[in-house]
């Protein structure tokens, strides 16, 4: 089908177009690609699901931290930080979610974004383990590592890039068996109409606390691929601004749609990174983008091309 | 035929304040009947069947249904047990359209059937979609349909999750003459399987398809008995003139 | 200095807290209460307050009263202009639908808040007091001016009391909160009150940071602080209520002041962040807000 044909499209050119990027370009994408994995499970809870969450960098960061700290205090080694990171964004999702989803709209967004600071503070609170705003640095021990019989070196930029590309995919694969099966329908059921949607018999709280921590998962893996690739946490992933552009890129690429948010990260990435050589002032643009977005293209792009053009469009 | 109670209540009461919503109701349905619930406004009768529906936890007393208590069981239990409210505001997904509307409910309805796929949750919409004569608009966005429509669809919504006990909160209002004509058609039509309990305003509505009415006022039933009993009962006519 | 006089001047310095923060969080206040809108960018106009506060003493530069008063006038004025023409253009157009609003105030305060970086650049500036006076207790001094700002907050809560209160368009905009449908029946028109309500919040908090900026110095960063402590004081004290927000206000920026003087400031902050959001899931009417209908 050609909606199936259209990922796979979008992540052979991902593939192919490793072999023509410069350097730099290079580089960029990679990080894109994993800020695009923390759109996407943001986009779970937001486009899918209907709750605005103003709080996920905390979600991230606590993916980054726990795989970080990790890898730097502890000789556990890289795949092991690394799942130790998804799954205490997993059990902090649950949390979260267990407390906040006793709230919905405005209320849900301030408490999220509470939530999210008081994450940003504890990690500021403790710098005597995190070092705050400066950040870890990994040690060489955590820059490769061996599995199945593989040796990867994550100092290899051809690597790091398919290692992501690979995160990319196999969460690509997850939100779109997610979304098009029969949990996605009642969540977007539950964007639509919840009071409904519990009048027709589902548990609408327990398939908004999955969702949540789902949504968390994705976007904690992203932040423990992040950390552990580029050999770096700092507090700034996790501060109000980490958490407001995870809402951008997904606003921008299309809320409720599959391939939007990476499109918001490509497109919005490479935005600020190109004002940012003119303006110290570059988070004009990201100001400027939400009124705009907010007022005149609520569904994104690939949202208004959706309803206007390609009904398929998933 | 023996009748069986398929619902009943027994002292269901609901304050709010120093306001006694519903006071001391013991209320009883029978399997397969048409039962209306009338009454002024302010009687309390969405408030009740709210509380039968499990949007509202009641203050006192105690519901039972099939035989269980379900007092303290939660909505969406409730209608996974049988029990299916439409809205005295229609309340449909407006932005998907009329079919997927009506898939959500057969989706939800055949969790009781473990194995069941795609298709046959796509049969089960068309059939109540049928039920109700939105066949043809099936494509059509649900919020852009006229009034009488969406409350048709929501009626087909509360078919397709093969209710036992369909609650229909107001449903003529906002109908024209024709449409509700072809409305209590299908009323006849689905108590043949399922008990209906209908709160209503329409008098003529109520006296064509009741089987027993039950009047509520302040919150306590008035009187119960068939169309014709109360249509005599003087104290209905006192509370309905205003000097109740 | 024994604990006593620390004590003293703890508490002097949380009242101080406490006066602006009531101003800024009046502000936000109002704004959610009759419009149920929450304004993001609530710190930021807060920030505009004191940066064209900076701007306008620095061309009245002969006598630092001079031009301290006139900013004291002239920027609040400026600040509600600036917002009366967002809500015109941008809320407005939203239809004060709750979510996309706050969306929108989140890119108004980017906007806001680069726009100064790139006009009055990254550093601190100061401006100077109307008055030099130093009080002299008999544990230490205390600065003069620190009491007329307390004094002045107290003196405009009054002035805002007596106009919600007393006057009709007090009794407006209490009639728009309480039942917009309502209003509306009545001839109110919702529009103009929306309008000029979202400029007064605004305004609340440019005359506060004028207040305050003698004492703190302008900066383009300075509007965080403000918009979470106002969230906090709002939520505790329950939305909409005057009464709240300033006892929830007075709470906040004594506890702020003392515990910061006290403890770790970061902690404090922690915990008063941790409180507002499980009061706002298990207490959403606040600490003294009546429970919704």
């Amino acid at each position: 089908m050609r909606v199936i044909a259209l990922h796979v499209g979008v992540l052979a050119a991902l593939f192919l177009v490793q072999f023509v990027l410069p350097d730099y370009h290079h580089l960029a994408l990679t990080r894109v690609m994993l800020l695009a994995i923390y759109a996407m499970g943001y986009n779970m809870l937001f486009g899918y699901t209907g709750l605005l969450s103003l709080g996920h960098a905390m979600f991230f960061a606590a993916g980054l931290y726990v795989a970080g700290m990790t890898a730097y205090y502890t000789d556990l080694g890289v795949p092991l930080a690394f799942l130790i990171g998804i799954c205490c964004g997993a059990a902090l999702s649950l949390v979260i979610g267990v407390i906040a989803l006793r709230t919905t709209g405005v209320a849900f967004m301030i408490v999220t974004m509470m939530f999210g600071q008081v994450a940003y503070l504890t990690i500021t609170y403790f710098t005597d383990y995190t070092r705050g705003e400066e950040g870890l640095t990994m040690p060489t021990s955590a820059r490769s590592f061996d599995l199945l019989g593989l040796h990867v070196d994550l100092t290899n930029a051809v690597q790091r890039y398919n290692l992501a590309l690979g995160l990319l995919a196999l969460t690509l694969l997850v939100i779109f068996v997610v979304v098009r099966g029969p949990i996605g329908r009642v969540l977007i059921a539950i964007r639509e109409n919840e009071t409904r949607t519990l009048m027709l018999g589902f548990d609408t709280f327990r398939m908004k606390l999955g969702a949540l921590v789902l949504s968390g998962t994705i976007s904690a893996m992203a932040g423990a691929a992040y950390g552990l690739m580029f050999a770096y946490v700092g507090s700034t992933f996790a501060t109000i601004q980490y958490s407001i552009e995870a809402l951008l890129f997904t606003l921008l690429g299309g809320a409720g749609t599959v391939l939007g948010p990476l499109l918001g990260s490509i497109l919005m990435f490479y935005m600020i990174d190109i004002t940012s050589e003119y303006t110290q002032a570059y988070l004009l643009v990201t100001g400027v983008a939400l009124v705009v977005l907010v007022l005149f293209f609520p569904k994104g792009i690939l949202g208004t091309i959706r309803e206007r053009w390609l009904p398929w469009l998933p | 035929m023996a009748s069986v109670s398929l619902l009943s209540t027994k002292g269901l009461s609901r304050h709010f304040g120093g306001l006694k919503a519903v006071d001391n109701v013991d209320f009883t349905i029978i399997e397969g009947e048409i039962r209306a619930l009338i009454g002024p406004n302010g009687a309390g009768k969405t408030t009740f069947v709210s509380l039968l529906a499990g949007r509202i936890a009641p203050s006192a007393g105690s519901i039972e249904f099939l035989g269980k208590d379900i007092t303290d069981r939660p909505a969406h239990k409730r209608v996974r047990d049988g029990i299916a409210y439409t809205f005295q505001i229609t309340s449909i997904y407006p932005t998907l359209t009329v079919f997927d509307n009506v898939a959500l409910s057969a989706q939800s309805a055949l969790r009781r059937h473990p194995g069941s796929k795609r298709s046959d949750i796509a049969e089960k919409a068309h059939e109540a979609l049928g039920r109700v004569g939105l066949a043809d608009r099936k494509g059509e966005k649900a919020g852009t349909m006229a009034y009488g429509h969406q409350r048709l669809l929501e009626v087909a919504m509360g078919l397709a999750l093969e209710p036992k006990l369909l609650i229909l909160d107001e449903p003529t209002q906002g109908l024209s003459d024709s449409e509700i004509e072809s409305f209590c058609r299908l009323v006849k039509e689905i108590a043949t399987s399922a008990t209906v309990l209908l709160i209503e305003h329409n008098m003529p509505v109520v006296m064509q398809l009741a089987d027993t009415i039950t009047v509520l006022n302040h919150g306590q039933i008035l009187a119960e008995g068939s169309p014709s009993d109360i249509r005599a009962n003087a104290a209905v006519q006192a509370a309905y003139l205003g000097t109740g | 200095m024994a604990f006593g006089p620390f004590l003293l001047l703890a508490t002097l310095e949380g009242l101080l807290q406490a006066a602006v923060l009531t101003l800024t969080a009046l502000g936000l206040s109002l704004v959610f209460g009759v419009m149920r809108v929450v304004n993001v960018a609530h710190g930021e106009l807060y920030m505009l307050g004191a940066v064209v506060a900076w701007w306008v003493a620095s061309m009245f530069s002969l006598h630092p009263a001079v031009g301290f008063f006139a900013a004291l006038v002239i920027s609040p004025l400026i600040v509600g202009a600036i917002a009366f023409a967002s809500e015109r253009l941008i809320l407005k157009r939203l239809n004060y639908d709750p979510e996309s609003t706050i969306v929108a105030t989140i890119g108004m305060l980017y906007i806001i808040q680069q726009t100064v970086l790139l006009t009055y650049g990254p550093d601190a500036r100061p401006v100077s007091a109307p008055f030099y006076y130093r009080i002299q207790l008999p544990w230490f001094g205390y600065s003069g001016y620190n009491l007329f700002v307390i004094a002045a907050a107290i003196v405009l809560l009054l002035a805002v009391w007596f106009v919600l209160s007393r006057t009709r368009l007090g009794l407006i905009m209490r009639a728009t909160q309480f039942d917009r449908e309502m209003a509306q029946a009545f001839g109110i028109p919702i529009e103009r009150v929306y309008a000029f309500v979202f400029a007064a919040g605004a305004m609340l908090a440019a005359v506060a940071a004028v207040l305050i900026v003698p004492i703190r110095q302008a900066h383009y960063l300075m509007g965080l602080d403000p918009l979470l402590l106002s969230f906090i004081v709002v939520i505790l004290g329950g939305l909409g209520s005057l009464r709240g927000t300033v006892i929830a206000a007075l709470l906040i920026g004594l506890s702020d002041g003392i515990i910061s003087v006290f403890f770790s400031p970061t902690l404090a902050k922690i915990i008063s962040t941790l409180l507002v959001a499980l009061v706002l899931v298990f207490k959403p009417e606040g600490l003294f807000g009546a429970k919704a209908r």
